[in-house]
C-alpha cells in the first residue's frame, strides 16, 4: 500500500491529517448554499407571481432587480458587499454593521440568496407563464379567483414542472459559493488555498477540493432525480398496453 | 488614404506580433506582483513599478540579458515557476525551508522583519496569551500565515488573497489586528490617512523556520547556472551602487540588512 502511494504525486498525508479542516469547509459551503437557496427560493415566489402578473408598478421593478443580479457577476456583487459598503461610514455606525455587514458569512449569505433570488424568479416566471391555458381555463370555470388558481393549480404546477431547470440553478449556486474563499471564509475552496498557502503546494488543495465539490453534486443530482420520479410521473411517457386501452365506443 | 495607413498598421502589428516570440526567445522572464506596494504596484496606466521591480530590472542590466515581465497572483506564483510560465520569481519572497524543498534560491537581496500592527491603544499584548481569540489578518500563502499559525495558535487566522485587502479590512474593524513585513505596514499603511490610528505592536517577530533567512529570488530546482548568476549579479549591485541608488528611492535606510553569514 505505501508503495502505490508513493507513485501518486500528491502528498496524500498532509490532505488526511489536515481533512477536518477540511470537513469543515463542506460545512461552511453546505451551509452558505442552502440557506441561500433557500432564503432565495422564498424571496423569489412572490417575485416571480409579480413578475408573471406583468403589474404595471411591480413588473419593472423586479425586471430590474433580475436584470442587475443576473447581469453582473457573483464575485463583483460580494466584493461590493463586502469592501464596498464598509466605506460608508454611515453604514458603519448603523445597527447593520455589527453583526450582520461586518461578517464575511453575512455578506456572502446576503449576495449569495439575492443573486439565486434573481435566477429563480426568472425561472419559476417561466414556469407560471407556461402553464398549459387548459389547467387554468378549467380552474376560472370551476369558480376560482386568481388567488386560488394561483395557490391550487398554476403554483403547484409549475413547481414540478420548474424541478429539472432548478437542479442546475442549485449546482450553479453550490459552486458559485467558491467566491466566499475571496472574503476570507473557510469554504471548501478556502480550506484548500489555505492547504496550498501553508505548505506550497500547487494541486493537493485543489484536487481534494474538487472531489469535495463532486461529491456534493453527486448527491444533490439523486436528490433531484427522486424528486423528478416522484413529482414528474404525470409528464412521464407510458407504454400503452392492450389491456390498458380505453373499450372500443359502444354504439347504442 | 487613412485606409491605407490603417491597413499597413494593421501589418505592421501583426508582424509585431510574430516577430515577438522570436526576440523573446532569450528573454528570461521574471514573475512579479504588482499589488505589493512599495516593492511592487501598478501606476494608474498599467506599468508596473517599486523597489522589486527596478531590482529586478538592474539585475539583467548586470547579467546583460533581455528581460520581460510577467504578473502572476502571489499564492499562485511558486506553481507558475514551477509551470515555466516564467523563469525567476522577484517578489519580495522570502527564503524557507518549506519553499526550498519546491523551489530553488539566489543569496537574499534585502531582509526586513515582520510586525503586528493594531489600532493605537489597543488593550492586547503581542503574546500568544494576549492574542488568544483574536483575529488576526494575513496574506494567504505568506511566510506570515506560518508564523502566525506557530506563534498564535490560540488566535483566529484571517486569510486574504492580496496585502491590500488586510490593510482594508483591518481599518474596517474586520480584524483586531494585522501581521506583515514592516516595511510594508510601515509605508503602505501606517504613512497613510487611513492607518493614522494605528500603529505596530511588539517588536520585530523573528523565526527562522517560517521567515527563513531574507528575501531572495526564486529559480526552478537544478538550474544552478541561472541561480549563480543571479547571485553574482546582485553582489555586483551591491558594490557599484545601483542597489544603493534604488534603495534610497525608496526607503530611508538600506534594507539589505547585514551580509549573510558565510557558513
Amino acid at each position: 500500500m505505501e508503495n502505490i502511494l508513493s507513485y501518486i504525486p500528491l502528498d496524500i498525508a498532509l490532505i488526511a491529517e489536515n481533512f477536518d479542516r477540511f470537513m469543515y469547509g463542506v460545512w461552511i459551503t453546505l451551509n452558505l448554499t442552502f440557506l441561500a437557496l433557500l432564503l432565495g427560493g422564498l424571496l423569489a415566489i412572490p417575485i416571480a407571481i409579480a413578475r408573471a402578473s406583468g403589474h404595471r408598478i411591480l413588473n419593472p421593478i423586479v425586471q430590474t432587480y433580475t436584470y442587475v443580479f443576473r447581469g453582473t457577476p457573483l464575485l463583483v456583487q460580494t466584493y461590493l458587499i463586502y469592501y464596498g459598503v464598509g466605506q460608508f461610514e454611515v453604514i458603519r455606525q448603523s445597527f447593520l454593521w455589527d453583526p450582520i455587514l461586518s461578517s464575511a458569512w453575512w455578506c456572502a449569505l446576503i449576495a449569495f440568496t439575492l443573486n439565486t433570488a434573481a435566477y429563480t424568479t426568472e425561472l419559476l416566471r417561466g414556469a407560471i407563464a407556461d402553464t398549459p391555458k387548459g389547467e387554468v381555463e378549467a380552474a376560472i370555470a370551476t369558480g376560482h379567483s386568481y388567488r386560488s388558481r394561483m395557490r391550487r393549480i398554476i403554483l403547484p404546477s409549475a413547481f414540478r414542472r420548474a424541478i429539472p431547470a432548478y437542479s442546475n440553478e442549485v449546482i450553479f449556486m453550490l459552486h458559485g459559493s467558491v467566491v466566499a474563499s475571496t472574503i476570507t471564509l473557510q469554504d471548501i475552496l478556502g480550506v484548500g488555498r489555505w492547504l496550498n498557502g501553508r505548505y506550497y503546494l500547487a494541486y493537493e488543495g485543489f484536487i481534494t477540493a474538487a472531489l469535495l465539490y463532486f461529491l456534493i453534486v453527486l448527491c444533490i443530482t439523486w436528490t433531484f432525480r427522486w424528486f423528478e420520479r416522484r413529482y414528474l410521473r404525470h409528464l412521464v411517457r407510458r407504454e400503452v398496453t392492450s389491456e390498458t386501452n380505453l373499450p372500443a365506443p359502444t354504439t347504442t | 488614404m487613412i485606409r491605407r495607413t490603417f491597413v499597413s498598421a494593421v501589418a505592421a502589428a501583426t508582424l509585431a506580433v510574430f516577430a515577438a516570440p522570436a526576440m523573446a526567445e532569450d528573454a528570461l522572464r521574471i514573475g512579479v506582483e504588482g499589488a505589493y506596494p512599495p516593492f511592487s504596484s501598478k501606476e494608474s496606466d498599467g506599468t508596473l513599478v517599486g523597489f522589486d521591480i527596478e531590482i529586478a530590472m538592474a539585475l539583467c542590466t548586470e547579467m546583460k540579458r533581455q528581460c520581460e515581465l510577467v504578473e502572476q497572483e502571489w499564492d499562485g506564483m511558486i506553481p507558475a515557476l514551477k509551470a515555466r510560465k516564467f523563469d525567476a520569481i522577484v517578489a519580495s519572497m522570502s527564503i524557507t525551508e518549506e519553499r526550498k524543498r519546491q523551489i530553488d534560491f539566489s543569496e537574499k537581496y534585502y531582509q526586513t522583519p515582520a510586525r503586528l500592527v493594531a489600532p493605537k491603544g489597543a488593550d492586547f499584548e503581542a503574546t500568544p496569551e494576549g492574542l488568544a481569540g483574536k483575529r488576526i489578518g494575513v496574506q494567504r500563502g505568506a511566510t506570515h500565515q506560518c508564523y502566525a499559525e506557530k506563534m498564535f495558535p490560540d488566535a483566529e487566522i484571517v486569510l486574504y488573497g492580496k496585502q491590500e485587502e488586510v490593510f482594508q479590512d483591518l481599518v474596517l474593524g474586520r480584524i483586531d489586528l494585522q501581521l506583515s513585513d514592516s516595511l510594508i505596514a510601515q509605508n503602505s499603511f501606517l504613512t497613510k490617512d487611513e492607518g493614522a490610528e494605528y500603529a505596530f505592536l511588539g517588536g520585530d517577530q523573528t523565526d527562522v523556520d517560517c521567515y527563513g533567512e531574507g528575501v531572495g529570488i526564486a529559480v526552478r530546482q537544478n538550474e544552478e547556472e541561472l541561480r549563480d548568476a543571479i547571485s553574482a549579479a546582485i553582489t555586483a549591485i551591491r558594490d557599484n551602487g545601483t542597489y544603493a541608488t534604488i534603495n534610497d528611492k525608496y526607503f530611508e535606510f538600506d534594507i539589505f540588512g547585514a551580509r549573510p553569514a558565510s557558513n
